[in-house]
């Protein structure tokens, strides 16, 4: 049986499915949910552009995109590894591996963009290594990404002996991916665009991505249905420490240095985003443009924040507040409409 | 009469657009037994939601002995003296059965620490009225009706004035159904009223006392069980005469062999089972709970590891190491489990409908031709007459026969060549189920291979035409035609020498 049901055993059959069918009803007026995160970012900009002037530039609005669309590539992996019922806690630790792996190499001699892929290659046998533990030992993904989290970020210390790898010399051609811009929209914002757009319309159409629901929904009937759910579940697993090393690559071409530290505590806010977003911890639901809305949503606040002169050591507890309130207010839709 | 100790009237509860009763009059009186019948989603489940007070009626009153009450939620039901056991099995999987069966009572109790010693002894006095189950077991260990029957024990130790049974057989076999109904009388003759929902009509007739019939979520009719007949509550519940409830059985020689099976083990519940499925006919396998009737069949399927054995199809030995093989070798398994591995409750019903073969929906570059589902579905849905908003919805907003319907339908959209069904038309409605009896005759008789396992009696003598008797894991016996009869059915399903009480280990599957 599902670990759902274990959780909620006072509630009785009927209340269940019926929640249930509200949570799907909303999942199919996903247009609504994303629609009503729509709104209030929306909302939220235009009360900022009052309190703000700098709010609304061309600068602000590139700045405010450029900070969530290498985390944004983190998310896609998260919501489609959330839907299948798992966790990664480890991307952050991914993505700076990934970037280590790479800057080391470079800075070894190889040339850039095969070091770039060595290090995402790197990342996906991470993914590997995790998918094996959760599918063939048979531990949970909380678990067993909370591991990795901890022991690939002890790799990248002893990869870069705890300093930062300074790559300046990287060649124009390799930082253009991070720094540069076409037609004044920046490279990072176009992969971001292109990720997120295959991503979606895979998840919503590819028969591949359908397996991914089945066995998040219910893992038992996807057996009784054929579908190799262990299967599933692991290549679901390297899929977003791929990601992740991606995006590792492209935060090196950012910044032009290799941070072991980068990244801590990345997981948790990707997390919150594609939950804001609509992706259930329960698996079986969720959407990458809602994910990508819950990121948005974030990062607007952090904008604002910032612009607003509020000291960063608020920051964390409102945003920890808001992920609370968006969470309860879809609970509370459930219910209503249940 | 006295007064009704719980009358209903002029409920009405719609969802979303569908409405699900409509003004239902309804009244129970003191120590009797109440049943309620009409088709798959003709609102019966829903009643009883609202009288349990798991859903809240939009129009319409309740009395309680006389007096109007609002029964806001479960908690509220329970102390009214109120109690249900669910359609769908609703029990912790990790829990024991103690902990299972005194859920209730342990809710309300005060003292902060549980003598446990106490409560195994008190839930096994329970659950020994019905089956003996060790009540240590965990739940999720138990087979689907041993927790069906884990889910009655709960409702039998909560001290209630009205016990509600909805489809409390669905997943029994007779001996417990039986033991089942002496336990219900005993609480008549306490005062105890019951209202008790069913499908099958013969169990309806010998225990109640009065019968209600709902049609399409609106009150139809309350009969004293003496002044009808079976026919003419079926005909009330579905609106027209029902002709011949089982279609002929094959009258000519069953053709070649579709499905063969030889000395089949998982080495731990079934044991050098050997079968032969002929084209044409439909086999029956029968046997208590607990005899491995399923697990023999999920073994087959590739479901659980095989230990010896082998598997042909159409004379070609298979490999099936797992069910993805299976169901590429055209053997496709239902699950008796319609909640636990049967469906995705959360999933559209198109979903779930095509989650047996996505490959035949894959258009060019992998993606699923949504198109096609839906019209898949829908095909499948107007075939097996699931009533249901659109394809599009939840099969959680369903009620359960028409998710049965849905499961049935999954089978059905890969064209399959042999197709084993547990437990095929549990919960599902007489009308419908004459359907689907039809239904299968006629694939069998395209020479699609159709085994059939049922714990109701009247089905696998009504509908196959060759029944085997799973007993502990092995076959007990094989009953042509001629030899079907309930009697013959359970002398070799319990034993000749039967020592009535089984060993208590055999109920843990
Ligand atoms: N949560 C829900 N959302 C939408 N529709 C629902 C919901 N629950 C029930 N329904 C609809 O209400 C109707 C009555 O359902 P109900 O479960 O009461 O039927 P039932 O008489 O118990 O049928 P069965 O014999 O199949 O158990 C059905 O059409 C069903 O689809
Ligand atoms: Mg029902």
């Amino acid at each position: 049986m599902s670990p759902r049901e274990a959780e909620a055993p006072i509630m009785t059959a009927q209340m269940k499915s019926e929640s249930q069918g509200a949570r799907w009803n909303l999942a199919r007026l996903g247009s609504m949910r994303e629609a009503g995160l729509i709104v209030i970012i929306l909302a939220l900009c235009i009360a900022m552009s009052f309190a703000s002037p700098h709010f609304l530039t061309w600068g602000n609005f590139r700045a405010m995109l450029m900070s969530f669309s290498i985390e944004g590539i983190v998310v896609v992996g998260m919501t489609i590894l959330l839907i299948v019922g798992g966790i990664d806690l480890s991307v952050g630790s991914v993505v700076a591996f990934s970037m280590v792996v790479s800057g080391a190499l470079f800075l070894a001699g190889l040339d850039p963009w095969t070091a770039s892929l060595i290090g995402i290659a790197v990342s996906a046998l991470i993914g590997a290594v995790m998918g094996f533990f959760v599918t063939v030992v048979g531990l949970n993904h909380f678990i067993t990404s909370l591991a990795a989290m901890v022991i690939v970020r002890g790799l990248c210390l002893i990869v870069t002996k705890g300093t930062p790898l300074s790559l300046f010399t990287l060649p124009p051609a390799f930082k253009a991916i991070g720094q540069g811009s076409f037609h004044g929209v920046p490279y990072v914002i176009i992969i971001f665009v292109v990720v997120v757009a295959v991503f979606d319309f895979l998840l919503r159409r590819a028969t591949a991505f359908r397996k991914v629901f089945y066995t998040g929904s219910n893992e038992k009937a996807a057996q009784y249905s054929g579908i190799r759910t262990k299967q599933v579940k692991f290549w679901v697993t390297v899929l977003s420490s791929t990601l992740a090393g991606f995006a590792g690559v492209i935060y090196m071409s950012r910044f032009g240095a290799a941070t072991p530290t980068f990244g801590a505590g990345m997981e948790l806010n990707i997390i919150a985003a594609a939950v804001i977003g609509g992706a259930s911890l329960n698996g079986g639901s969720g959407t990458i443009f809602g994910a990508i809305l819950g990121m948005a949503l974030l990062s607007v606040v952090t904008s604002s924040l910032i612009l607003l002169d509020i000291s960063v050591y608020w920051q964390d507890m409102i945003k920890g507040c808001i992920l609370l309130a968006a969470v309860s207010i879809d609970h509370l839709l459930h219910r209503r409409k249940a | 009469m006295s007064t009704p100790i719980l009358e209903i009237s002029g409920v009405s509860k719609s969802f979303g657009a569908i409405k699900a009763l409509t003004g239902i009059d309804f009244s129970l009186a003191p120590g009797e037994i109440h049943a309620l019948c009409g088709e798959n989603g003709a609102g019966k489940s829903t009643l009883m939601n609202i009288i349990a007070g798991v859903l809240q009626p939009d129009k319409g009153e309740i009395r309680i002995a006389g007096e109007r009450t609002v029964i806001a939620n479960p908690a509220a039901a329970q102390r009214l003296g109120i109690a249900l056991v669910h359609q769908e099995i609703a029990l912790c999987p990790d829990a024991t059965v103690a902990e299972n069966i005194f859920m209730p009572a342990i809710n309300s109790r005060r003292a902060p620490l549980m003598n446990f010693r106490r409560l195994h002894a008190e839930a096994q006095k329970v659950m020994d009225l019905l089956a003996p189950i060790p009540v240590r077991t965990k739940v999720g260990d138990l087979s689907i009706s041993n927790q069906q029957l884990v889910e009655i024990a709960k409702a039998l130790t909560l001290d209630c004035r009205v016990l509600i049974l909805d489809e409390p057989t669905a997943a029994l076999t007779e001996p417990e159904a039986q033991r089942l109904f002496a336990i219900v009388r005993e609480l008549r003759s306490r005062g105890i009223s019951i209202i008790y929902i069913s499908h099958r009509m013969a169990e309806i007739f010998s225990l109640c006392d009065r019968v209600t019939v709902f049609r399409d979520g609106r009150y139809v009719a309350t009969d004293e069980i003496v002044s009808t007949t079976p026919d003419e509550v079926v005909r009330k519940m579905v609106g027209r005469e029902i002709a011949q409830l089982y279609p002929d059985k094959l009258n000519e020689a069953p053709g070649r062999t579709l499905l063969k099976v030889s000395g089949l083990s998982d080495g731990e519940r079934c044991f050098g089972v050997s079968l032969e499925l002929r084209a044409g006919e439909i086999l029956g396998i029968g046997g208590l709970i607990g005899s491995g009737r399923s697990e023999m069949a999920q073994t087959m399927c590739g479901l659980r590891s095989v230990a010896a054995g082998e598997v042909e199809i159409d004379g070609q030995p298979i490999r099936i190491s797992c069910y993805a093989d299976a169901v590429k070798a055209g053997l496709v398994y239902l699950s008796e489990d319609r909640k636990g591995s049967g469906v995705f409750l959360d999933m559209s019903i198109a979903a779930n409908v095509s989650a047996l073969d996505l490959g035949k929906l894959t258009g060019k570059l992998g993606l699923l031709d949504r198109r096609a589902e839906t019209a898949q579905a829908t095909e499948l849905a107007k075939r097996l007459g699931v009533r249901m908003g659109g394809v599009g919805a939840a099969v959680s907003t369903l009620s359960g026969g028409n998710q049965q319907k849905v499961a049935i339908a999954k089978q059905l959209s890969v064209d399959p060549r042999v197709m084993v069904m547990d437990e095929p038309t549990r919960g599902i409605d007489v009308g419908a189920k004459a359907e689907i009896h039809r239904l299968l005759r006629e694939l069998a008789s395209r020479g699609v291979g159709i085994v059939v396992i049922s714990s109701e009696m009247p089905e696998l003598i009504g509908l196959c035409d060759r029944v085997l008797v799973v007993r502990e894991g092995r076959v007990a016996g094989e009953l042509a035609a001629d030899e079907l009869g309930e009697e013959a059915i359970i002398m070799l399903a319990s034993g000749v020498q039967s020592n009535s009480h089984n060993a208590r280990a055999q109920n843990v599957a």
